[in-house]
């Protein structure tokens, strides 16, 4: 059992990183991720870690500096955030492609323009095909948790893979929480000693890292990668399970929380959960089956579990907090329609955008959901595939 | 170029490669539309073409003279040509296609007699 704290999901973050000791960390401050690298540098200067913190001039140099520290055998680690996380942009795709297991903690960020530097998941999004494994936390507790299983993860041989932790920015990251922090010494029993591949220090085995692969090598080279991240899926329940056997809390690629006889699902990622969960409770007190199915792994995404999991339902409606910039509907509506197509159910579907840029979502805008999840069961149409909650006029 | 091409499932994790150096396999000479033809009676064996070469394409022997040109990677640049300080120059530009199926004597007899 660990003790119980109240702290920001910031600190959460940071605490896990001071648990986890990597060798390096190289980040650059960003709002809302800035606390993480700033209590980190803390934690160093106090004597309570031992890991070379490499402060740079913007995070595409950090992520650069964070593949240099990988590549040479270092167990490593940053944290950003939005225009931080999209300046990262081409050494995301360095990172997974070299396959080292870097581990990021990102605190999720609207992006420019308007400038606005309050939660949503433009981030995160946007960087969901570099191949990195991409989780996606609840709350703190859950961010602090997934980090810790995010290196098991990311080192396991079949993967080999960065992985990052997502965390709703202002909502989980500076938002004061209580949650349990393990033992120092559990957490590194739990994560073992990392044994790097290709040490690019270790010169009596040289290697070359990083070379071009002309068009007779580059498709194989990438295909092979792809069998890593896919690889990931497996391993993300197996080390949820082991976290669960160690610390009695249990993950697995996905939650279902009250879904096994639900008819009016809502699909979601991130804080929105909390608040969907405790409208869910409300309307089953009231004899309605709503359920919430809740995505924590989104990269690889685990398809065929999710599609399973909402075959009771006879309408859902899938959350995205990102704009679905010109695609039908956002990204995690494009996913799990695409996902049940293959699947028996023909359950109309529906699309809301929420939160952008940090604004509220709260019970009354979920209930809302629900009401229209209810009219199209009742009614069998659709009248809008997709719609916007707590948007100042009605969208057309 | 005889290297074996591995299948997807055989290629090293992250494009790593085992045997580092290998790079001298890689014959970067097929690129190449125009090639330098070295003219010895000339040279002057200054070394500035060797210093330049950005391929590491100038041939030299035990005692450090330049000795001829490495085909398999020299790409054509012309700095070597560029860099010849003899006069008349020892190094000439020639476009492949002139060169081709004719020896390095008989090429070198026919740039160099003009």
């Amino acid at each position: 059992m660990g003790k119980k704290v109240a702290l920001t999901g910031n600190e959460a973050a940071a605490h896990a990183i001071r648990q986890i000791e990597p060798d390096v960390i190289a980040a650059f401050p960003i709002t809302p991720s800035t606390p993480i690298p700033q209590a980190v540098a803390q934690f160093i200067a106090d004597g309570e870690m031992d890991t070379e913190l490499v402060t740079v001039e913007s995070e595409h140099s950090a992520m650069s500096a964070c593949i240099g520290a990988a590549a040479a055998g270092g167990r490593v680690m940053t944290a950003t955030s939005a225009n931080g996380y999209a300046l990262m942009w081409e050494m995301l795709y360095i990172a997974s492609g070299m396959r080292l297991p870097i581990v990021m903690a990102v605190v999720a960020r609207a992006l420019s323009a308007p400038l606005n530097i309050h939660g949503d998941h433009s981030d995160i999004m946007g960087g969901r095909d570099t191949g990195w494994i991409q989780i996606i936390a609840e709350n703190s507790q859950e961010a602090y948790d997934g980090l810790i299983q995010a290196v098991k993860i990311a080192e396991n041989k079949d993967v080999m893979t960065p992985a990052l932790v997502a965390m709703d920015g202002f909502n989980i990251s500076h938002a004061i929480e209580i949650w349990e922090m393990e033992d120092d010494k559990a957490v590194k029993d739990f994560i073992g000693e990392y044994k790097p591949l290709f040490p690019l220090l270790n010169t009596d085995d040289p290697v070359t890292h990083g070379a071009w692969a002309p068009p007779n090598w580059y498709f194989e080279h990438k295909m092979s990668q792809l069998k890593g991240l896919l690889a990931a899926k497996d391993v993300v329940a197996k080390v949820g399970k082991e976290f669960g056997e160690v610390f009695g809390r249990e993950y697995g690629l996905y939650e279902a929380y009250k879904l096994d006889d639900a008819e009016l699902v809502i699909v979601a990622a991130g804080s929105v959960c909390g608040t969907t969960k405790d409208v869910v409770d409300k309307l089953r007190e009231e004899g309605q089956k709503v359920g919430l199915l809740k995505i924590r792994l989104f990269r690889p995404f685990p398809y065929k579990e999710l599609a399973d999991a909402l075959q009771s339902a006879k309408a859902i409606a899938i959350l995205d907090r990102v704009s679905p910039a010109g695609a039908q509907g956002g990204p995690l509506f494009n996913e799990i329609r695409s996902a049940l197509y293959d699947t028996p159910t023909r359950a109309p579907i529906i699309n809301y955008t929420y939160g952008l840029g940090g604004r509220d979502t709260q019970p009354i805008h979920i209930n809302s959901v629900f009401d229209r999840l209810k009219k199209i069961v009742e009614t069998g149409k659709i009248e809008k595939q997709f719609d916007c909650l707590n948007l100042r006029g009605e969208w057309r | 170029m005889s290297e074996k091409l591995l299948n997807w499932d055989e290629v090293l994790i992250g494009g790593a490669i085992k045997d580092p150096g290998n790079s001298k396999n890689y014959e970067t000479g097929s690129w190449r539309v125009e090639r330098p033809v070295w003219n010895p009676d000339t040279c002057i064996q200054c070394m500035f073409c060797w210093v330049y070469c950005p391929d590491s394409s100038i041939l030299t022997n035990e005692e450090g003279k330049m000795i001829g040109i490495d085909y398999d990677h020299c790409k054509g640049c012309g700095i070597c040509v560029e860099q010849c300080p003899s006069k008349p120059k020892s190094l000439k530009m020639v476009l492949e296609a002139e060169a081709k199926g004719k020896t390095e004597e008989e090429l070198r007899k026919e740039v160099f007699s003009k």
